[in-house]
């Protein structure tokens, strides 16, 4: 049974629809889609054009984690709650930035699973930064520059918020890993409340990737500590991916035009060290390099 | 002549699969049947859902829907087997002077 | 049942009786004492199938009802003034959603500078949102136009929010004897919503879909036509209402001496001053009628060219301004009677809550009948700006 129907408009090699497809499978399509504003609703959701084989609503940019809490309120007044999970499917900039409205979601520990699908800008109209654009990244509006060597600030820790909000299923995965997003996002439908998934999501157009590098880039985020996968259940950490001979962040970043600016300057490898230093500050925090 | 107009844009579902993006890529994903294991690996990768895993004639292996392959080369990067490989497709495959 | 209750006592009463699904609250003056009320109902298990959301936000409550309405369940929420402006993005979308969410109103002016007092400026605000905007003059009228207003909204051939106004504090606070509806009698009614289209698993369907140019003029054309036919859809309601409840609030507009040669044309609770006003000046020998005006969208221009054909005189008050314009039922009114000879007078008056006392209203009409008068802001003190 198809969730995800053929024929959309992502670009060759999207990594969001490869993460959806994979978590339409997981809830084998018992599911209300909540998607706001940004790539992946302008590429499924054109009217006539429609990809989508659940239910799923397009309300705003900034509003998809309270329309989400809505419907599953609306389900449980109305007694048809077995009906399906209330999923949200936002992009980085609808989460981090302009839906950071997602905290009452939290609040109020509504039966959401909160899936941010996470290509690290606002790539939708062209690739923007956002608040989960890596340090060091150039886009068009913090592009590199005489002055400028792209965005100059880390990732917002958005699992740290949604812990902070006493999530009580927390956890990144990555476009790369689908057999890890199901597990999780099957996990999360056996949890009740506000729960949250961030999926690290490559993308061809933005970061300046070949469809065929799309596998090799995200797996190489995962490999350099980059992007860490891990899962917090009640708050406390129970699974860390592991990787064996972490790899330095140059091999991740040389591969990708939206870095390309770090390698023509001396300013541009302090920027990688830095990098580097955001890395080595993940893995130790969870513990992502395997002991021999 | 009136055409038909559902109330607040709503739309039905799998309307997408009228748009046949196989014209999309320059090339496509041709499937090696001996070396393919059949062990689906490329159906949840793939981000059109266009390979999928058949029987045929007492035989598996994946099988790929060119109304709808973009040419993405995700498939042929994952494939543990080396089944798949991107061809480029004849209406591209010309001498560049 | 008739008991002596403050105005917004009875919009959650009858809010209740209507048995909402999803009922949202975020706290602003006048209207937390609407949805405080609701709150108490909940907790005592008095609103059946409903689930009571504090949001987080006027623009979380609101996006919260799109998603509850859009999945089938009647919603409710109140909010005015600030809450109303920010929530205005989500009522746009709600609107072109064709989503039948009601909202009580309290008008109540907008900042800045801050006021809670009322005026008619936050719900003129969203008069082009595509959202029925009715306006009461008491607090029975606007206890009786809720169930009304899900009845309307609900209509398969309107589909749209409903926005209930009432004046902030003047009608809400008040204390008034009100005939409180029965169960049964809005049960019948009012039957439960059934929507057509709604978020279900058992048929997928795709919500607020995007509409490039070859089909987006469509849906706004549909819209409008949609707001056409509520003029029919409430005029049938009304005429139903004043059958099975007795009670007659008349149509879209309500004409009070309709030969006279001049009229006040006015909105709100201060048709219940005009009204006094009116037959005082009567008595003293002007020929002086009353046009209330209660649906404000869709503007009944038909009723309104009927009642102010013959007119000589117009005096329209307003109680907000489209700044660099007018009063806007001065602006709409204007409009609407385009080709006719009338002379209109429009006053600007009780901005931010400004009292307007019976004696200075007798004087202004007195002085606009008798050519006196040509409109303007009235009521202020003169004053000089400075920069300090």
């Amino acid at each position: 049974m198809r969730f995800f129907g053929r024929g959309h408009g992502a670009c060759q090699g999207c990594g969001l629809v490869i993460a959806v497809r994979n978590v339409l499978d997981a809830l084998e399509g018992k599911c209300f889609v909540v998607n706001p504003t940004g790539c992946l609703e302008i590429i499924s959701s054109q009217y006539g054009r429609n990809a989508w084989n659940v239910p799923y609503i397009h309300s705003l940019f900034d509003n998809a984690a309270a329309v989400a809490s809505g419907i599953a309120e609306a389900l449980k007044a109305l007694g048809r709650e077995d009906e399906g999970k209330v999923v949200v499917l936002a992009g980085d900039g609808a989460t981090a930035d302009i839906g950071l409205t997602l905290h009452g979601m939290f609040d109020r520990n509504h039966d959401v699973i909160y899936i941010c699908l996470d290509n690290e800008a606002y790539q939708n109209t062209g690739h923007q930064q956002s608040a989960l654009t890596p340090f060091g990244e150039a886009t068009t509006t913090t592009p590199a520059g005489k002055l400028s060597l792209g965005k100059m600030r880390k990732k917002k820790d958005m699992v740290a918020i949604a812990l902070a909000h006493g999530s009580p299923y927390v956890a990144t995965s990555s476009a790369v890993l689908p057999a890890d997003i199901r597990r999780k996002v099957k996990k999360a439908a056996s949890i009740e409340g506000a729960k949250y998934i961030q999926i690290h999501c490559p993308c061809v157009t933005g970061w300046g990737i070949d469809g065929k590098d799309v596998v090799r880039v995200g797996t190489l985020a995962i490999e350099t500590a980059l992007y860490p996968i891990v899962e917090f259940e009640r708050g406390k950490l129970v699974t860390v991916r592991k990787v064996k001979d972490r790899k330095p962040v140059e091999e991740y970043l040389k591969l990708q035009r939206r870095f390309r600016h770090l390698f023509t300057s001396p300013e541009g490898k302090k920027v990688i060290a830095e990098i580097q230093k955001i890395a080595d500050e993940n893995a130790k925090r969870y513990g992502i390099d395997l002991k021999k | 002549m009136k055409i038909k107009l559902n109330i607040g844009a709503i739309s039905e579902p799998l309307q997408s699969e009228n748009f046949k993006t196989g014209d999309w890529g320059t090339e496509w994903a041709v499937v090696d049947k001996e070396k393919c294991a059949a062990c689906k690996v490329c159906e949840q990768y793939c981000p059109e859902g266009c390979i999928e895993v058949v029987e045929l004639n007492e035989e598996k292996f994946a099988v790929v829907d060119y109304n709808y392959c973009k040419g993405c080369g995700v498939c042929a990067s994952v494939c543990k087997f080396e089944a798949i490989r991107m061809e480029l497709k004849e209406l591209f495959k010309i001498e560049v002077c | 049942m008739k008991k002596v209750v403050r105005g917004f006592y009875s919009i959650a009463y009858a809010v209740k009786l209507c048995k909402p699904n999803v009922i949202c609250a975020y706290p602003i003056n006048p209207q937390t004492e609407i949805v405080e009320n609701l709150a108490e109902m909940y907790a005592n298990g008095e609103l059946g199938n409903c689930r009571y959301i504090t949001a987080e936000s006027e623009f979380a409550a609101a996006s919260i009802l799109v998603g509850a309405s859009a999945a089938g369940a009647r919603t409710f929420t109140a909010t005015c003034s600030q809450g109303l402006i920010l929530m205005s993005e989500v009522l746009y979308n709600a609107a072109g959603m064709r989503l039948p969410i009601v909202i009580a109103n309290p008008n109540r002016a907008l900042s800045a500078p801050l006021s809670i007092w009322n005026d008619l400026q936050d719900s003129m605000a969203l008069r082009d949102a595509g959202i029925i905007q009715v306006y009461v003059e008491s607090n029975q009228e606007a206890h009786d136009m809720i169930p009304q207003a899900y009845k309307i909204a609900e209509n398969k051939r309107v589909m749209l929010p409903f926005m209930l106004c009432l004046d902030g504090f003047k009608l809400t606070h008040a204390y008034e004897p009100i005939d409180l509806l029965d169960q049964e009698l809005v049960d019948n009614f009012l039957p439960p919503y059934t929507p057509q289209a709604y978020l279900t698993t058992k048929r997928p369907l795709a919500f607020g879909c995007y509409a490039p140019p070859h089909i987006y003029m469509e849906f706004r054309v549909a819209m409008q036509n949609a707001m056409e036919r509520a003029k029919d859809v409430m005029a049938g309601v009304f005429k139903e209402w004043a059958e099975v409840f007795g009670r007659d609030w008349g149509g879209h507009v309500e004409v009070v001496y309709p030969d006279a040669k001049n009229f006040v044309v006015a909105m709100g609770s201060l048709v219940g001053l005009l009204r006094k006003v009116v037959d005082e000046l009567r008595k003293e020998g002007l020929s002086l009628g009353l046009v209330k005006l209660r649906t404000f969208r869709p503007f009944p221009v038909e009723e309104l060219r009927k009642a102010l054909g013959n007119a000589e005189k117009i005096i329209v008050i307003d109680r907000s301004v489209s700044f660099g314009y007018e009063g806007n039922l001065s602006i709409e009114l204007k409009s609407a009677l385009y080709g006719f000879s009338a002379e209109i007078i429009p006053m600007i008056l009780g901005l931010g809550g400004r009292d307007v006392p019976k004696d200075f209203l007798e004087k202004l009409l007195r002085d606009a009948v008798l050519g006196r008068e040509k409109g303007g802001f009235k009521g202020y003190k003169e004053f000089e700006e400075v920069i300090p």
